[in-house]
């Protein structure tokens, strides 16, 4: 069992109405989700990560394509046979019900006995901290204690799959920034499959073992997080994880593994390839800003300074028209400094760069 | 309210004064505002609500006269006609069941209508809320539809479709079914169709309100937690539209007990309920006194039993709360 993949889709479609309101939400998206593993459907509103999510847990059909849970087709099946659970978005939990109850209810459905039931709901209770508020109904609580509330409701069920549509978007900042790193804690301590589904690419880089960008009811790439933020596949990865400036540049050769690129500011850089460029092709230039270099000396001028507390961005021009965004981290005081209107020299690092074909 | 009048009067160059003074003020025009939009209401409801009632009540504890209109007597005779019949030789006592008859039978076929509005009213309201928002508005007016023709219309239309050699009773002969016409109208069961008819919009609209409202990802949740539909539906679907059930139940059973004319048309008259007892009362049996301690008896068991109904679920809500 443990070789098999926890969740694959194959060719998965789903379109929604019909004639000229169709809109496909997922187009034939098909990849594999590895047992214990926190993966996480990052993309915009609209992009189809919910959509896929709804399908694994079964609350909409497919219009073709497969599921397989654990290697077994589940698409026949209804929701409420399917070995996962889901922590719904605004956590949908049951307002006429207290806490006990509302943990308590997958499990009565399942015909567990009273004892056995009330220990679980015990103990998921204390594993998420709210044992003192059992007796609460769900309206009394906060933000935060009702997102676990839905979380101990789901584990409670020993699911081999929990999906967690957006659970900490209702949440503030600072809540949901701890709320990261106790699902994160949660996920490693059940050994459960986490599939989860947001769109913020902090959530999605902090927490998961694996990211599947979507756009268009596609995936448009599959990577650790590393790979997603460094080695962006294309123009629309590039754009959506982090800050990226785009440079339109011209590919001058190859250089072991890298490209050797000129742009159109006249900035030569040695960058990393998507896909296979030509030699005189266009490519754009997907550079981060805290990987380029800034040194006194010329070629670049310093146009605006804005001041983030951990770094500082500078705004740069290049030649007449191209705009660069650098970051600088502010490490000690009195470490070298840029004044607007300063000529500065500015360098990429040999890799730092990605050659994107679109 | 005096002391904001005193500060008011002895408004001085002190600010903190001058505040409570301007507070007076507003409190005292909001207090005027509200009781200036109340009024119409209140002046309705005095004249033609409690005026009547304890016109009702006070000929209730009067004397009959013969023909019509009451005796300045004070008596208890209408209560004690309710319960007992009086011996015309010797005038004494005996229970009699006639009047509590009537009035458990009006029970009967007004929980029977009520119970059988609210089992046809849920799946259509459950169908209706779960239409696409453009959709809905359809269905409320199709709903609301049959309020556009008098009820007095609609019930003899009933009466034309359920009788002898009606809609019903030809189109079963034409196509085989009975030999001769089915005993449809001028029974209990005619009675309880044409309540159900008239009345089946008040169960399905405050349902509609109660299902409307309420969030349908409670539903896959509860798919989700591995419950089939039917304890989807008692779990979760009907505890959250209870309040929806209990005012489409009032409205349903409140009216269904006083009913006066679906009884007269489709029943026939020849079994009396509440609303024909207290009619005739009023009409050839010419005892108001009687037909008042009818109206008010019923009342007070309506009320009662709302009563008791609030306390419970009152009850049950504020320790929900506590």
């Amino acid at each position: 069992m443990s070789d098999e993949n926890a969740i694959e889709a194959m060719g998965l479609t789903k379109v929604f109405g019909s004639g000229p309101d169709q809109v496909t939400a997922l187009d034939r998206v098909s990849l594999q989700i590895r047992q214990n593993e926190f993966f996480t459907l990052l993309g915009p509103s609209g992009c189809g990560k919910t959509t896929l999510l709804r399908l694994v847990a079964g609350f909409e059909m497919p219009t073709s394509g497969d599921i397989l849970l654990n290697g077994r087709s589940v698409v026949d099946l209804p929701p409420n046979q399917r070995p996962v659970n889901t922590v719904f978005q605004s956590y949908a939990l049951f307002p006429h019900m207290t806490v006990a109850d509302n943990v308590a209810f997958g499990l009565e459905m399942r015909g567990l006995s009273k004892g056995e039931t009330a220990s679980t709901v015990e103990e998921m209770l204390n594993l998420v901290q709210l044992g003192h508020l059992a007796a609460r109904r769900p309206t009394q609580l906060s933000g935060g204690q009702q997102q676990r509330v839905a979380l101990a409701r789901a584990l409670a069920n020993h699911p081999q799959v929990l999906l967690l549509d957006e659970p900490l978007s209702a949440l503030d900042l600072k809540l949901r920034q701890g709320m990261r790193s106790e699902l994160k804690a949660l996920q490693q301590r059940t050994g459960i499959t986490f599939v989860f589904v947001t769109h913020d690419q902090e959530e999605a880089l902090t927490m998961s073992d694996r990211i599947a960008v979507m756009s268009h009811g596609e995936v448009q790439q599959l990577g650790v997080p590393t790979d997603i933020y460094e080695t962006p596949m294309n123009r629309f990865v590039a754009d959506f994880i982090g800050d990226t400036n785009f440079v339109m540049a011209e590919v001058l050769g190859r250089d072991g593994d890298h490209l050797r690129c000129r742009s159109d500011g006249g900035l030569e850089v040695l960058a990393s390839a998507a896909g296979d460029p030509k030699v005189g092709e266009r490519v754009t230039l997907a550079i981060r800003p805290e990987k380029i270099r800034l040194a006194a000396g010329s070629g670049a001028e310093v146009t605006e300074i804005t001041y983030l507390g951990t770094d500082t961005s500078y705004q740069l021009r290049l030649g007449q028209d191209l705009a660069l965004d650098a970051r600088v981290q502010n490490r000690m005081q009195g470490d070298e400094h840029f004044e607007p209107g300063q000529p500065v020299s500015i360098s990429v690092p040999d890799g730092a760069a990605r050659a994107l074909l679109d | 309210m005096s002391d904001a009048a005193q500060s008011l009067s002895g408004a001085d160059s002190d600010p903190i004064k001058r505040v409570a003074a301007a507070q007076a003020r507003v409190a005292r025009r909001g207090f005027r505002a509200r009781w200036g939009l109340v009024a119409p209401a209140l002046v309705i409801i005095g004249f033609f609500g409690i005026g009547p009632l304890l016109i009702t009540v006070v000929y209730s504890f009067l004397e009959a006269a013969t023909y019509g209109g009451v005796i300045w007597n004070f008596s208890t005779d209408a209560y004690v006609q309710f319960l007992f019949e009086r011996d015309i030789f010797d005038e004494t006592l005996h229970f009699s069941w006639a009047y509590p008859q009537i009035f458990l039978r009006s029970i009967l076929l007004a929980l029977v209508t009520t119970v059988f509005c609210l089992l046809v009213g849920f799946p259509t309201a459950y169908f209706m809320a779960t239409r696409p928002p453009n959709q809905r508005t359809l269905w409320l007016f199709l709903i609301t539809l049959p309020f556009w023709t008098n009820l007095l219309i609609r019930t003899y239309a009933m009466f034309i479709i359920l009788r002898d050699d009606g809609l019903v009773n030809n189109t079963m002969i034409w196509l085989g079914i009975i030999p001769d016409p089915l005993r449809i109208i001028h029974t209990d069961f005619a009675v309880c169709l044409g309540l159900m008819y008239s009345f089946l919009p008040f169960m399905v609209l405050p349902l509609y309100a109660a299902l409307e409202k309420m969030d349908f990802r409670l539903v896959e949740a509860g798919y989700d937690l591995y419950a089939d539909r039917w304890k989807v539906l008692r779990r979760i679907v009907i505890p959250l539209a209870k309040p929806g059930i209990v005012a489409g139940c009032i409205l349903v059973f409140i009216p269904s007990i006083g009913a006066y004319v679906t009884p007269l048309l489709l029943g026939g008259g020849k079994e009396l309920m509440i609303g024909n007892l207290i009619a005739l009362q009023f009409g050839n049996a010419r005892d108001w006194p009687f037909g008042s301690a009818a109206a008010l008896i019923l009342m007070i068991m309506v009320l009662v039993s709302l009563l008791y109904y609030v306390r419970s679920t009152g009850a049950k809500a504020g320790l929900g709360h506590g």
